[in-house]
């Protein structure tokens, strides 16, 4: 490329191959911008010296707002200029991802005006990112978005951007309206998600289905994953048609099914609804044939994160079943408990999750005013150690006398 | 008679501006040197939340991030470049 301001021979090979690649894109976006030119230079460099060329910056985000803004500096920006500055916002993107593309094309303008031209459509919060812009120009970027509706999304120690699957918008098997109940989050909690008041970061993300297609079992502090309580709705015509077209139902579904509670004699399938955990393989193999129940709502989940400071946490069952239509209320009451616990109790930087391997599940439930229930067990332990406190033990013999004190001072501490 | 929010926010910018340079200072900390100092009746959290929207949207004071959340007085980013 004769006409590139700085020769990028390493970044070049990330454009062979049959895959998307960053670079054509910001090589694209350097034709009319400075700012991806030096971009292309100053990562070239990064690549050749195995460093990193980016500066944190203590700049959060706009007027009165704690978060959206994640402030970069260049370490090298008499070399390149133009990205001395390269600051990213993060904004809330709506339920579900839904777009009109005159509002697409609107939201590139405003980026063309104030930015990089470079975007990312959607960042792993869910947010759509606006890479690369100068401090003068957060200001005027913010304005332009808010008249267009948008809002920024949350960063630093708040509560994320909320996110959902599309949920009722499209797809049959969402068991409770995950848009609404987002958008609902959205904004019953716009201070929490603007003014940062937390030990660390909070995410919600509603799934409307087990599928998870939003991942929040393994990516929300506080997970909301569509269930159903009653029998799987069966079709057993439309069984039979699945076998008739050659669907092995015998290998296919009921010997993946992971608690083994299908039956499948060759005509009919029978399902031990009692032993089904919801998981969801036979009605994605055999969707005309099955689907969810009807008495739907969500499971609620708490505690999932990446690695960052430690490791990774999957979330873990809170209250097994909630109404659809009983979601935000239940929410809020519950919310409002954790958030004032893990506010109080929560170190600098703990993830809600930590503070519950720190202080022990039961500490927690206590602490939230919640009972444990087998549901919040993913397997039963397979030996028989347990402590018993006094009040457990129906009928106390004489041994149990002094258990039983014990448990009553205990108990009214 | 319950701490007025005003009063907590200029106790709260006191504490900020004496902690600038030294040691960040989060919401909660605030909140929980608030709470402290009046006890739970005279100032509740959400007093200290408004006193905290009080100073963030006057500009006297500014949320900063260095690996969590803070609030500090209006300053030069160390890292902007002259
Ligand atoms: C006949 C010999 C032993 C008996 C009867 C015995 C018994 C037990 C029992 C009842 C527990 C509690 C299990 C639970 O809470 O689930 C336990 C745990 C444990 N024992 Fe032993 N133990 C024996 C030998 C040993 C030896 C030789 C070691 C180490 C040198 C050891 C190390 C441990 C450890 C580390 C645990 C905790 C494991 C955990 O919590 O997952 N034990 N043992
Ligand atoms: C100050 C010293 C110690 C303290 C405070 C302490 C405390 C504890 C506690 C709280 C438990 C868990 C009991 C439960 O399951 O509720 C435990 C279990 C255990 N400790 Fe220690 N421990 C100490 C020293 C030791 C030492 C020196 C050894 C071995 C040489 C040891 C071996 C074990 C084992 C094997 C278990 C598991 C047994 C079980 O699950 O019942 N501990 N300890
Ligand atoms: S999580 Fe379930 S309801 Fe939501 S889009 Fe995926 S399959 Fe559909
Ligand atoms: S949903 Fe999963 S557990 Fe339930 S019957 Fe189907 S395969 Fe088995």
């Amino acid at each position: 490329m004769a006409d590139q301001k700085y020769p990028t021979p390493l970044l070049d090979e990330l454009e062979k191959g049959p895959w998307p690649s960053f670079v054509k894109e910001i090589k694209a976006a350097a034709k009319a911008k400075p700012t991806a030119e030096d971009l292309l230079g100053q990562l070239e460099l990064s690549y050749e010296e195995k460093i990193s060329h980016w500066k944190h910056g203590g700049i959060v985000g706009v007027m009165g707002y704690g978060g959206g803004v994640i402030g970069r500096y260049s370490d090298v920006p008499e070399k390149f200029p133009n990205v001395s500055h390269f600051h990213t916002l993060r904004v809330n993107h709506p339920s579900g991802w839904f777009y009109t593309s005159d509002v697409l094309r609107k939201l590139c303008d405003i980026w063309e005006a104030h930015g990089s031209d470079l975007t990312n459509f959607h960042g792993s919060t869910g947010d759509i990112i606006l890479l690369g812009t100068k401090t003068d120009e957060l200001e005027p970027t913010f304005n332009d978005l808010t008249k267009l509706g948008f809002d920024l999304g949350g960063s630093g120690s708040v509560m994320r951007t909320p996110s959902a699957c599309v949920g009722q918008a499209r797809c049959e098997w969402a068991c409770y309206d995950t848009m609404a109940l987002c958008n609902d989050l959205t904004h019953l909690y716009q201070d929490e998600l603007h003014r940062p008041a937390f030990p660390y970061k909070f995410k919600f993300k509603c799934s409307g289905c087990p599928n998870d297609c939003v991942a929040s079992i393994a990516r929300a502090d506080l997970s909301i994953i569509g269930t159903w309580k009653d029998d799987i709705q069966q079709d057993d015509a439309a069984v039979s048609e699945y076998a008739a077209a050659g669907l092995d139902i015998q290998k296919d579904v009921c010997d993946r099914c992971p608690t083994k509670c299908m039956d499948w004699d060759g005509k009919k399938l029978s399902i031990n609804n009692r032993e089904c955990v919801r998981c969801m393989h036979c009605i994605n193999v055999m969707p005309k044939a099955l689907r969810p129940g009807k008495e739907k709502g969500a499971t609620l989940l708490i505690g999932a994160k990446a690695p960052i400071l430690q490791g990774a946490l999957l979330s873990s069952v809170l209250i097994p079943f909630v109404p659809a239509d009983e979601l935000l209320e239940t929410l809020k009451e519950l919310v409002s408990r954790i958030w004032d616990f893990w506010g109080e109790y929560g170190n600098n930087r703990e993830r809600v999750g930590e503070l519950i391997q720190r202080i022990g599940m039961s500490a927690f439930l206590d602490a939230i005013g919640l009972d444990p229930v087998p549901e919040m067990i993913s397997a039963p332990r397979d030996n028989p150690y347990i402590f018993f406190q006094g009040e457990d033990v129906a009928e106390g013999t004489a041994e149990d006398e002094e258990v039983q004190n014990e448990a009553t001072v205990k108990e009214t501490k | 008679m319950a701490v007025q929010i005003e009063t907590l926010a200029e106790e709260m910018y006191a504490m900020v501006a004496e902690c600038q340079g030294k040691k960040n200072l989060k919401a909660t900390d605030l909140t929980k040197a608030m709470i402290a100092r009046h006890g739970a009746s005279e100032c509740s959290k959400d007093d200290c939340k408004h006193a905290i929207r009080q100073l963030i949207d006057s500009g006297r004071c500014v949320y900063s991030y260095f690996g969590g959340s803070f609030i500090t007085l209006p300053h030069k980013e160390g890292a902007a470049p002259d």
